[in-house]
């Protein structure tokens, strides 16, 4: 059985307009969406911003309410539970975000930010508090010195380092990292990878991975589904969409990745060139009316390809 | 090399912050040339100095915080001591500068038509017609569907693609010599940004004029640049042409930084993250080669106590001795 299933999930943000401030329409900005996630599996979400990625995420973990739609984790519809009942999947599922310096508080000690979740659901003493608060701190790759410090005295990649031991604090079985990298320098990302993927062995995390980095996501991620105008247009292992990517979007995509090696330069621009007029061409044979994206489907009966075509 | 014309030359340039009352190297004796017709690029990570770098070329900088020393000449005229006034003859004329993000750098007030005018306004004598009707060819070029339309239209009605075309507008308004593109496309969507990029190399070519391009991300430089300049902590640590800084990278730090991209060509299970964190500008190693302390596991004596460049091919420099000896870690 799946850790995480999200079933036909749909949310909807109200416009609201007139005289009387009503609402007046909806941005669907999750409309239809349908995954799963297994535990100790990473699932990338990709597309770019606007696409609802981020709004998948939020809503996984409760913070925008769904308008339709099923999320079953470890087999009980979440979505049902409310206050009191919810706190025990609370402590399952957390979030590491995108902002280093908005996402921690910047009038508290690294140790008040890290121990605030275990101060909220574990009744600890303070030299136990302390030491869990250590041991979080060594597994991310800090000194235990750097509890007593304030997060502007530390670097970006060390701030997301502190976001990820706050989201293990309580052992969680599901992260929900969005963007986890993108305010990141190249070589602390590598490092804020590395840990994340440390993390996962060593504690058996499953992630889902947002993010518009086709190379991060690759290097994270079994399986990616890739996202646009809300609703999925391409679910896969990682060779499927890398190698085999059937939905034009997709490929587009794929041929946008800047490549380090100048001798493609010429190549990756004709091949772009190429995409690019296919995508314009054949939009109509990839997208329904107004844009819309069709209901996946298998590709040649395989039980992990999908895509949207009619 | 030496046969083409230079366009650019950099010598000794020193650009220093004033931190609480003491001034501070963000570019520390950087010598570079730039020469017509060509997309050079400066990559390196934030902090490095590169963006401090660009704006001393146009003294964008506050004066009140920043001393310039050293000599930037264009077109064999010394720019560093010019007044503000003619100082302004060359900005946004014969040098101009695309900046990272196009919604605080576009004026929110200002329709896209203005905006792209006011260049021209103060450079050229054209007429007020001439100068919609150069408006309306400009945003043409750069790819703008309706361009009548989004002349009439402010800032905040286009997309992020949209306002980035507008701004390569302003910027190529007056057909410069030289156009400063700090990360142009870092905000942008990556479908967007090789639109974006392979506008500017069409841009480029068609005009012959030359880009600086500064960025972190090393697979945009090696799709636009010709010759690139790798810089760390304030200086540079290697340049040569693309093809010698990708395929056969020298520098530690060079080496690192190409280790570090996660590739979308191979799965590798752990990225070679570089050690430590970049040096902020208070603590800077002054002395000695300055990536040292991101590579411990090397000897000491193989640096050299003033690094200075070694050719290693024809066109290729690398600062300080340690490239000789450098190895990753895990090859240890």
């Amino acid at each position: 059985m799946p850790l995480l299933e999200v079933t036909d999930l749909k949310v909807y943000y109200p416009i609201r307009g007139g005289i009387l401030g009503g609402v007046i329409g909806h941005v669907k900005a999750v409309d239809g969406v349908t995954f799963s996630v297994n535990e100790g599996q990473t699932v990338g979400l990709v597309g770019e911003s606007g696409s609802g990625k981020t709004t998948i995420g939020k809503a996984i973990l409760g913070l925008v309410p769904i308008r339709d739609g099923t999320i079953l984790f470890d087999g009980k519809d979440i979505t049902k539970y409310i206050g009191k009942n919810r706190s025990e999947y609370r402590k399952s599922v957390q979030m590491v975000f995108q902002d280093v310096h908005s996402s921690i508080n910047a009038k508290k000690m690294v140790l008040d930010v890290i121990a605030e979740p275990i101060r909220n659901f574990e009744k600890l003493s303070r030299a136990e508090e302390r030491k869990k608060v250590d041991e979080l701190l060594t597994i991310v790759g800090m000194s235990p010195l750097d509890a007593h410090k304030y997060p502007h005295e530390f670097s970006g990649g060390q701030r997301q380092r502190i976001g990820v031991a706050r989201a293990i604090a309580l052992k969680p079985k599901l992260i929900v990292a969005d963007e986890p990298v993108s305010a990141l320098d190249l070589s602390i990302q590598a490092q804020v990878l590395n840990y994340m993927k440390d993390v996962q062995e060593e504690m058996g995390l499953s992630y889902i991975f947002i993010s518009h980095d086709l190379g991060v996501v690759k290097h994270m991620c079994e399986t990616l589904a890739i996202m646009h105008n809300s609703r999925f247009v391409e679910v896969g292992e990682r060779n499927d969409i890398y190698k085999n990517a059937k939905h034009i979007y997709t490929r587009r995509l794929i041929a946008s990745i800047p490549d380090t090696n100048p001798d493609m330069k010429t190549v990756n621009e004709m091949k772009r060139i190429e995409i690019n007029k296919e995508y314009q061409e054949q939009y109509n044979n990839y997208y329904m009316e107004g844009g819309m994206v069709y209901p996946l489907k298998s590709i040649d009966g395989s039980e992990a390809h999908y895509v949207a075509i009619p | 090399m030496s046969e083409q014309e230079k366009l650019l030359q950099i010598r000794q340039l020193e650009t220093a912050f004033r931190l609480e009352g003491k001034y501070y190297n963000a570019v520390d004796f950087v010598d570079l040339d730039i020469n017509k017709n060509e997309v050079f690029a400066i990559v390196g990570e934030s902090g490095c100095g590169k963006t401090a770098l660009a704006l001393s070329i146009l003294q964008l900088h506050n004066k009140n915080f920043t001393r310039i020393r050293g000599s930037i000449t264009y077109n064999e005229k010394e720019l560093l001591g010019l007044k503000e006034k003619e100082l302004n003859q060359i900005r946004g004329n014969e040098i101009s500068m695309i900046f990272q993000d196009p919604l605080t750098a576009l004026n929110p007030l200002l329709r896209v038509g203005a905006q792209i005018e006011e260049a021209l306004y103060y450079h050229t004598d054209l007429s007020k017609r001439e100068r919609k009707t150069r408006a309306i060819e400009l945003l043409t070029a750069v790819g703008m569907t309706d361009p009548e339309l989004t002349y009439k239209q402010l800032p905040h009605e286009l997309s992020g693609g949209m306002r980035q075309r507008a701004m390569i507008a302003i910027a190529l308004s007056c057909d410069p010599k030289l156009v400063i593109a700090d990360e142009p496309t870092t905000a942008l969507d990556v479908t967007i940004q090789a639109q974006i990029l392979d506008l500017m190399r069409k841009l480029q070519k068609d005009m012959h004029s030359s880009i600086l391009l500064i960025t972190h991300d090393l697979g945009v430089v090696a799709e636009m640049a010709d010759r690139v300049t790798v810089m760390y902590a304030g200086q540079i640590v290697e340049y040569g042409t693309a093809d010698m800084i990708f395929k056969n990278p020298k520098h530690p730090y060079t080496r690192s930084l190409l280790a570090s991209i996660p590739n979308v060509g191979e799965n590798l299970d752990r990225l070679n993250a570089i050690k430590g964190v970049v040096p902020t500008l208070r603590d800077m190693p002054r002395t000695g080669c300055r990536f040292a302390p991101r590579i411990p596991w090397i000897n000491a004596f193989c640096h050299e106590e003033k690094p200075s460049f070694h050719e290693v091919e024809p066109n290729h420099f690398v600062l300080c001795t340690c490239y000789e000896d450098f190895h990753f870690e895990s090859e240890e």
